[in-house]
């Protein structure tokens, strides 16, 4: 299936993307795009190894990492908020 | 119910005054009004800028404010949150709750701000004297937003 992913923030300035479509196999879930993501290694890998540092919205709303991802969604990455 | 994101500032005296207008049950008003400050972290900043995620935000800041009225019995609640170049001294949010008493005014007042600064999708960018930063997340804002999940 197929997905939109969004980079915001730091995340979009570290990758120098600020947003892909991917292919995924199977009913993956928020974990399974997040280690898809680090085997690119580098960057990929240094901003997306704590679960600490990064956070994962699902059409538009704020998930776990083991949610699961429907087709067509548009999934968004980035860094703890830091508004108000 | 008014939520806004927007480039522009805001009058608080003309949102308070739109939120109490050709109604006469309203016994408390709560606002909270952040601000872009001169220093942060030890460096001196010149200039903010805030990015967001302009299809998530309305909805995000529209289920906090939700939560909050479930929470409490409010009469009326305006968020404005402000977007893109800030200067120190700017208004950044503002944050208005109606309510028939001062309590729950306050009481929401606090716990909307906790959560949008915790799960509403903004990001600040600072301008130091030794370049641009982001700003980190503080535990500190953690910690006051879980809070109102243990009481």
């Amino acid at each position: 299936m197929r997905c939109r992913v969004l980079y915001f923030a730091r995340l979009r300035e570290r990758f120098g993307l600020a947003e892909e479509a991917l292919e995924l196999d199977g009913v993956p879930s928020v974990a399974d795009l997040i280690a898809q993501l680090q085997a690119r290694g580098g960057v990929w890998l240094e901003e997306l190894a704590q679960a600490k540092r990064f956070r994962v919205a699902v059409n538009q709303e704020l998930v776990q990492v083991d949610a699961l991802i429907p087709d067509s969604a548009e999934i968004a990455l980035f860094p703890p908020v830091t508004g108000g | 119910m008014k939520v806004a994101i927007q480039t522009e500032t805001f009058d608080v005296g003309i949102e308070m005054a739109a939120i109490s207008h050709n109604r006469t049950d309203i016994g408390a008003i709560a606002s909270f009004v952040g601000l872009a400050r001169d220093m942060n972290s030890g460096s001196e900043v010149s200039a903010m800028t805030l990015e967001h995620y302009p299809a998530m935000t309305g909805k995000a800041l529209a289920a906090i404010v939700d939560q909050a009225m479930q929470r409490w019995p409010l009469l009326d609640v305006s968020v404005i949150h402000r977007v893109g170049r800030l200067l120190p001294g700017d208004p950044i949010v503002l944050v208005i709750v109606a309510a028939s008493h001062r309590a729950e005014a306050f009481a929401a007042c606090e716990f909307l701000m906790d959560y949008l600064k915790t799960q509403a999708p903004f990001w600040k960018k600072e301008a130091t004297p030794d370049g641009e930063r982001w700003v980190d997340a503080r535990e500190s804002d953690n910690t006051a937003a879980e809070r109102w999940v243990r009481d």
